[in-house]
């Protein structure tokens, strides 16, 4: 980690779980994908912590940012569509921890 | 005019515009002559941003994928570095990063902003009304099949659906699968096809030969 930036943990293909939490205040994790496991599609770099920037403060270090990739059915399991289809969100680093096997 | 209108009845006037601003009206017409009163922007550099923003439309981003389409290897460019390709055709993007998300004989993509109304703004113009309403915020990632079905997309269930929340700093464009019957089409005539909706994935390109 540098004061800037913070170093990734995540690889694509790696499985994750978002955090269950309900901090107060201004927050980028949508609230129904907060719990659910998914697979790291890609790491799109790092930018400033939008829960900081928010309240005016520098947002650094930089968190990494990843594209998670979620199976349809294990968001929503009455989902109606096929087994295959997927729901890709933004999840930053600080939201994510390290999951078994997920069957996106 | 052929009919004569005599003015000699009250008329009811009609603003054109609600007569009470909202608090966030207000506060963007307080924000704003502040800025100008303090010397840090001009009124006329405000009106120019309207402007540009009002002057954008989906053929920015059509043009990205006419190109797309005659060009195997800028497409692989455009879907590596979404950013690098809109360069690549003289757009600027600003401060955001460019996904392009590449629909498939068995993969189709849609994009949402369930939090809010992120949208390619520079590459598509302003975002359609019900791109920013609830009802297809919140549908759109529960059943994106049933709201594909109400825009007139029926997808079989051997094509996998990809939603896409643009949810934080990415923002994303759709590429649409090239319609046949388009062998030997230049890139203007290509670019027409793409539509906005198109590039949002509530549709397909547009069919030069309907049935």
């Amino acid at each position: 980690m540098t004061d800037e930036e913070l170093k990734p943990h995540f690889t694509p293909g790696q499985h994750v779980r978002v955090r269950w939490a309900t901090p107060p205040g201004h927050v980028r994790t949508p609230w129904y994908i907060r719990g659910h496991r998914g697979v790291v599609e890609r790491l799109c770099g790092a930018y400033p912590n939008p829960e900081e920037l928010a309240y005016a403060r520098s947002g650094k270090p930089r968190q990494p940012l990843y594209r998670v990739r979620f199976a349809q059915r294990e968001v929503w399991p009455d989902y109606a569509g096929t087994p295959a289809d997927t729901v890709d969100l933004e999840i930053y680093q600080h939201w994510l921890e390290p999951a078994e096997d997920s069957n996106p | 005019m052929t009919d004569h209108h005599d003015h000699d009845h009250p008329h009811a006037t009609l603003p054109d515009a609600a007569d009470k601003l909202t608090y966030y009206q207000t506060m963007e017409v307080a924000v704003r002559e502040l800025l100008i009163e303090k010397g840090i922007l001009t009124a006329d550099e405000v009106r120019r941003q309207v402007e540009d923003m009002d002057g954008r439309n989906a053929g920015l981003g059509g043009k990205m994928v006419a190109r797309a389409w005659l060009d195997k290897e800028y497409k692989q460019r455009m879907l590596g570095d979404g950013n690098a390709a809109a360069e690549e055709v003289g757009l600027d993007h600003g401060a955001y990063k460019l996904i392009v998300v590449e629909n498939t004989p068995d993969v189709h993509n849609v994009i949402v902003c369930k939090l809010c109304s992120c949208y390619p703004r520079w590459l598509l113009g302003l975002p359609p009304d019900w791109y920013k309403s609830r009802n297809y915020r919140s549908r759109v990632v529960r059943e994106p099949r049933s709201v594909l079905r109400e825009f007139g997309l029926e997808l079989p269930d051997q094509v996998t659906v990809r939603v896409h929340d643009s949810n934080a700093d990415m923002r994303y464009l759709v590429l649409p699968l090239r319609p046949g019957g388009t062998e030997g089409w230049s890139e203007e005539q290509l670019a027409n096809l793409a539509t906005r909706d198109s590039m949002i994935g509530v549709a397909l390109a547009d069919d030069p030969n309907p049935k």
